[in-house]
């Protein structure tokens, strides 16, 4: 079972939508004991960093995903805040303790030129900068759809993490992945055929996951 | 880069598609709003826009089965509106599944209505929806499905809505809205120019050739109702005609 984590932050439904299109039915979990039967664990939202984190901690899912995911190696795909939770901190209104999962800290996009607007909102092709499961199969410049006025800012120590960036005026962090916790800044579940297929490779990585820890 | 894009919109009346002329409905499209989305999501559409232009609420709840139709089907983000007047109204579209929603009239009578929106949303969710009539020799904004004149100026009151928290703009010249004779070109530019956030244009758009007009108007979308009802693969043929124009959309 794929885990849809709700935590009362935005629309997880169009999430839950596009897993049930590929064939991989997921599950929206309120309660973090749930997470145990998981399989795969997907951590979607839009909103603030905080109120995402206070959301998270106050219905006991940081623990649960410390678990899950860290302790039993659960694959984990953090889409857009999903994503920002895994740095150290985030600097959106204030200063917020994120998981700490990937050394790095989430900032204000701050594009030089004013062409480029924040929030950036639209299309965008990703620069593939590293061999991830995530993109198997992808057309080599994919496009997908960004909303976010924050990204993570990887620690130069984690540089490695960074599987894609964008352009918008200056390097966004498009995507990461540190063994199998994977974070995308982009809707996949927005992003039309390229995304539905990068949701694919999620549930196929899970489904190798599972294998090697059975065997094991 | 960030594209361009391109946006078709489904005007709904009573929970069908309707063909659009200068804010006169009449001739349905499709029956199902479902069945056109079909063709958008395999033509690579960028987004889509569903208005509700019912006359009264009787059939709300068709407009309501529409979006969440909608958006089990369609993998791009899908904005609502028509008829939003509270937070409530536009939390119940968000929930049904829509990704932004549009609000109008009740921006206009209440502006603060924008910020309460913005506040609880956040601005990405929040398009503010100008209709704009030309009277004798100037730009005013309509309100009420067009039928109601305001003494506003689409470049101020876009001024406000964008002060106030709206995320961006969608602008419609109900004098070009189904004309087939291309955008208000200098009211899209006149707009685009005032503002900071993204301006999608809408209203006239009958050959792909309008579509690059409208684009170099600086506008940052494209959007459009009919042409994309009657014309086979429409919007995979529009992507390529822009394309080949120059313009770096997905």
């Amino acid at each position: 079972m794929i885990a849809i984590v709700d935590y009362g932050m935005g629309n997880l439904k169009s999430v839950a939508n596009a897993f049930e299109a590929i064939g991989s039915p997921a599950r929206l979990v309120t309660r973090p004991e749930e997470l145990r039967e998981a399989a795969a664990i997907v951590v979607p939202g839009v909103g603030a960093f905080g109120d995402g984190m206070r959301n998270l901690r106050a219905r006991g899912f940081v623990e649960a995903l410390e678990e899950e995911v860290r302790r039993k190696g659960k694959p984990y795909l953090g889409i857009c805040l999903g994503m920002q939770f895994l740095a150290d901190v985030s600097f959106e209104h204030g200063e917020h303790a994120g998981l700490g999962w990937i050394r790095g800290a989430v900032k204000r996009l701050e594009p030089d030129d004013r062409r480029f607007k924040v929030p950036h909102m639209g299309w965008n092709d990703l620069r593939l900068i590293r061999d991830s499961a995530l993109f198997a199969d992808l057309p080599g410049e994919p496009v997908f759809y960004f909303v976010h006025s924050y990204h993570v800012e990887v620690a130069p120590e984690e540089a490695g993490a960074v599987t894609a960036t964008c352009w918008h005026g200056a390097d966004v962090t498009a995507a990461v992945q540190k063994e199998q916790i994977f974070g995308v800044q982009f809707h996949p579940e927005k992003s039309q055929q390229v995304g539905l297929h990068l949701l694919k490779n999620f549930v196929q990585s899970a489904r190798l996951c599972m294998r090697t820890s059975s065997v094991e | 880069m960030l594209k361009k894009r391109l946006i078709p919109v489904l005007i709904l009346r009573d929970g069908v598609v309707v063909r659009s002329v200068s804010f006169t409905h009449t001739n349905i499209i499709h029956w199902k709003p479902a069945t056109a989305v079909d063709f958008f999501n395999k033509w690579a559409v960028d987004e889509i826009v569903l208005l509700d232009v019912s006359r009264t609420l009787d059939q709300r709840e068709k407009f309501y089965e529409a979006i969440e139709g909608l958006s089990k089907q369609c993998f791009v983000p899908l904005t609502a509106g028509g008829w939003v007047t509270s937070v409530d109204e536009a939390r119940a579209l968000l929930r049904l599944g829509a990704d932004k929603i549009t609000v109008n009239t009740e921006a206009v009578r209440r502006p603060a209505f924008i910020t309460e929106c913005a506040t609880v949303f956040g601005s990405q969710c929040v398009v503010v929806s100008i209709d704009v009539r030309r009277a004798t020799n100037a730009w005013k904004v309509s309100i009420n499905r067009g039928s109601e004149a305001t003494g506003l100026h689409p470049v101020a009151w876009a001024q406000e809505a964008q002060r106030r928290g709206a995320g961006e703009i969608f602008l419609t010249s109900i004098d070009h809205e189904g004309l087939q004779q291309g955008y208000d070109l200098a009211l899209m530019k006149a707009v685009a120019g005032a503002v900071d956030i993204p301006v999608i244009a809408f209203g006239g758009a009958f050959a792909w050739q309008h579509l690059a007009d409208g684009l170099a108007t600086g506008v940052e979308a494209v959007a459009a109702a009919n042409v994309f009802h009657y014309t086979e693969h429409s919007t995979k043929k529009a992507k390529e005609f822009l394309r080949t124009a120059g313009i770096d959309v997905r």
